[in-house]
């Protein structure tokens, strides 16, 4: 009897369990519905009153007098996540190739905590960083190379932080993408006597090279969503920028700083959603396109 | 021929070191440039005292509630996280382990949602609040940041979950165990460094995380004494203070930048212990 009790106990436990851990299903499967849903919804009033190509391909911005073109800050975020992947992407490369293939063992030993370290380093510790390092960099030393003069709160301050941001995370993705190719095919190609280099460059990156451009597919959806760490260095001044050495005011940077102050302004509101909207649905997707590239590929290896 | 794949392999080989190095570099300025321009500003008064009056044009003070508010945040959201992303990483792993498309897809929205960038939950959010008028606070706080950590929460779980050998998960059920008791009384354990690097993992995050906070927490000069108050955070501490004319409040932006550093650096030593400390516990194959 009081075997049986129990049992009634133990599986009733399981049943209240089971059907707890169905609600947390539920929950995150719809939770990215509701994001979208309610994106839309707020950024309907908007695209009602102004057409698509407007909101999308005119500069002006002024809320007060009903203006709201978004080219200068969708350029401003393709502009600085642009330059950013071009220094990210070599040294995500090269490094991942060295510890996965040539490092030793005490070479990934501090490597590992640098990478973990830097990946975990929160966004607005960079934003400081850059204020302090990178920003005054560019104003005394770089942008003088070049001839020009600038505050050094710049796109390319925005694109050198925001690099280092997306490099451990890059990284993290290639590592194990080089991980899982199989060290068959490499032995045989070195077997045929070819150089550990010459094997890298026809075998490996050959293999992996569908998983390289997927992981820096992760690293664009990463970048482009990124808020407080370039809305620090980057500048925000309004318009379209002609350089990396002139300020920018990235698509996450113009909902953050005007963002609960818009609500006096009709359609502000509305337009700062439609913003987070287009910053959502890019995001998503470089990051499902990415995503889907990886499955697929690792599938087949 | 032969030379030139030698000088090809040199010239590539200089590549990667420079920049593994330029890596651990980097790491080290950071560090160098924030320490030297934030020391001469950290003091005890700084950490253990709320902003007293005039503390916004230099006068004395700390960012007691900013610490405080700061580890309530992260601490409650990682609570709630872990509350509804530790069945579902269970369900995926031992209910559904048969459905491997439908987990994959799991897999998939979850992978997807950690891409989501966080000024995205934050502006939803913040929406959501005044359209059923609620004010900032530290709940909606807690909320918004335990949304943006879940599928973090979840696929760290997950991915540790997924290296539990199946014969444990079978004679636990041929020995007639329940599908929760697997997952409590086996798999919990036999994960519990993963699990606990999971979770300090998602609370790294969520403390450092300054965009979700932006327009949900507010913010104020006291500590709070209950959930429907509004609160300070270090990210919102540092971000406002930063943007100060005054030199002194710069200073302490800079001092506070140290002291989230810390944190997060003591959060990674905590996790690489509890790694090693729990490892002998677990079930080898």
């Amino acid at each position: 009897m009081k075997i049986k009790s129990i049992g009634i106990g133990r599986s009733l436990r399981s049943k209240l369990h089971s059907s707890w851990m169905a609600v947390c299903l539920v929950v995150v499967i719809i939770l990215p519905i509701i994001i979208l849903v309610g994106l839309v919804l707020k950024s309907v009033p908007i695209l009602d009153q102004y057409s698509l190509s407007d909101l999308l391909f005119s500069s002006e911005w002024r809320p007060m007098s009903g203006k709201f073109g978004f080219s200068g800050f969708i350029i401003s975020s393709i502009w600085v996540t642009l330059v950013a992947m071009l220094i990210a992407m070599p040294i995500c490369l090269l490094t991942a190739i060295h510890l996965t293939q040539y490092a030793k063992k005490w070479m990934l030993k501090t490597m590992y905590p640098i990478i973990d370290i830097l990946a975990g380093l929160p966004s607005v510790v960079y934003g400081v960083w850059g204020v302090l390092f990178v920003v005054p960099l560019i104003s005394d030393y770089i942008a003088p190379l070049f001839g020009k003069t600038t505050s050094g709160y710049t796109i390319l301050a925005g694109a050198i932080v925001l690099a280092i941001m997306i490099i451990p995370f890059i990284l993290n993705v290639l590592i194990s993408l080089f991980n899982t190719i199989p060290t068959e095919l490499s032995e045989a190609s070195l077997s045929l006597g070819a150089t550990r280099w010459q094997t890298i460059k026809h075998v490996v990156l050959r293999k992996a090279f569908i998983g390289i451009v997927s992981a820096f597919g992760l690293g664009i959806s990463r970048a482009f969503g990124e808020t407080i760490a370039v809305l620090m260095v980057v500048g925000n001044v309004i318009g379209i920028p002609k350089g990396i050495f002139q300020p920018g005011y990235p698509l996450p940077s113009l909902l953050a700083n005007n963002y609960g102050e818009m609500l006096s302004i009709p359609m502000y509101d509305s337009a700062l959603m439609f913003s987070a909207l287009l910053l959502f649905i890019i995001v998503l997707f470089f990051n499902a396109i990415s995503r889907m590239v990886i499955i697929r590929s690792t599938k087949h290896i | 021929m032969k030379k030139f794949a030698k000088y090809e392999e040199w010239f590539f080989k200089g590549l990667m070191y420079l920049s593994t190095l330029s890596i651990g570099l980097v790491l080290f300025v950071i560090l160098f440039s924030v320490l030297y321009t934030g020391l001469p500003y950290l003091s005890w008064e700084m950490i253990s005292s709320i902003p007293e009056g005039g503390y916004y044009y230099g006068k004395s003070g700390g960012i007691l509630n900013a610490i405080i508010g700061s580890l309530y945040l992260s601490l409650g959201s990682t609570a709630l996280a872990f509350i509804v992303g530790m069945p579902l990483a269970m369900f995926m792993n031992i209910h559904l382990v048969r459905n491997t498309k439908f987990v994959s897809g799991i897999r998939f929205i979850l992978d997807l949602l950690w891409g989501v960038p966080s000024i995205v939950y934050g502006a939803f959010a913040f929406t959501i609040m005044i359209y059923f008028g609620l004010k900032t606070s530290l709940l909606a706080g807690i909320v918004t940041v335990s949304l943006f950590i879940l599928p973090i929460v979840v696929r760290a779980i997950d991915e540790v979950l997924m290296t539990v050998p199946r014969g444990l998960f079978e004679s636990a059920l041929s020995l007639g165990s329940t599908k929760s008791e697997i997952a409590y009384r086996i798999m919990f354990k036999q994960c519990f460094p993963g699990i606990i690097t999971a979770i300090l993992l998602s609370f790294g995050r969520g403390i450092g995380d300054a965009a979700s906070i932006l327009f949900t927490t507010g913010y104020t000069d006291y500590i709070p004494t209950s959930l429907g108050e509004q609160t300070a955070t270090l990210p919102l501490a540092i971000f406002f203070q930063l943007s100060s004319p005054i030199p002194e409040v710069r200073g302490r932006a800079y001092a506070a930048s140290i002291i989230l550093i810390l944190i997060i650096l003591i959060i990674s030593l905590l996790s690489r212990y509890f790694t090693k400390r729990y490892e002998k516990n677990k079930i080898n194959f």
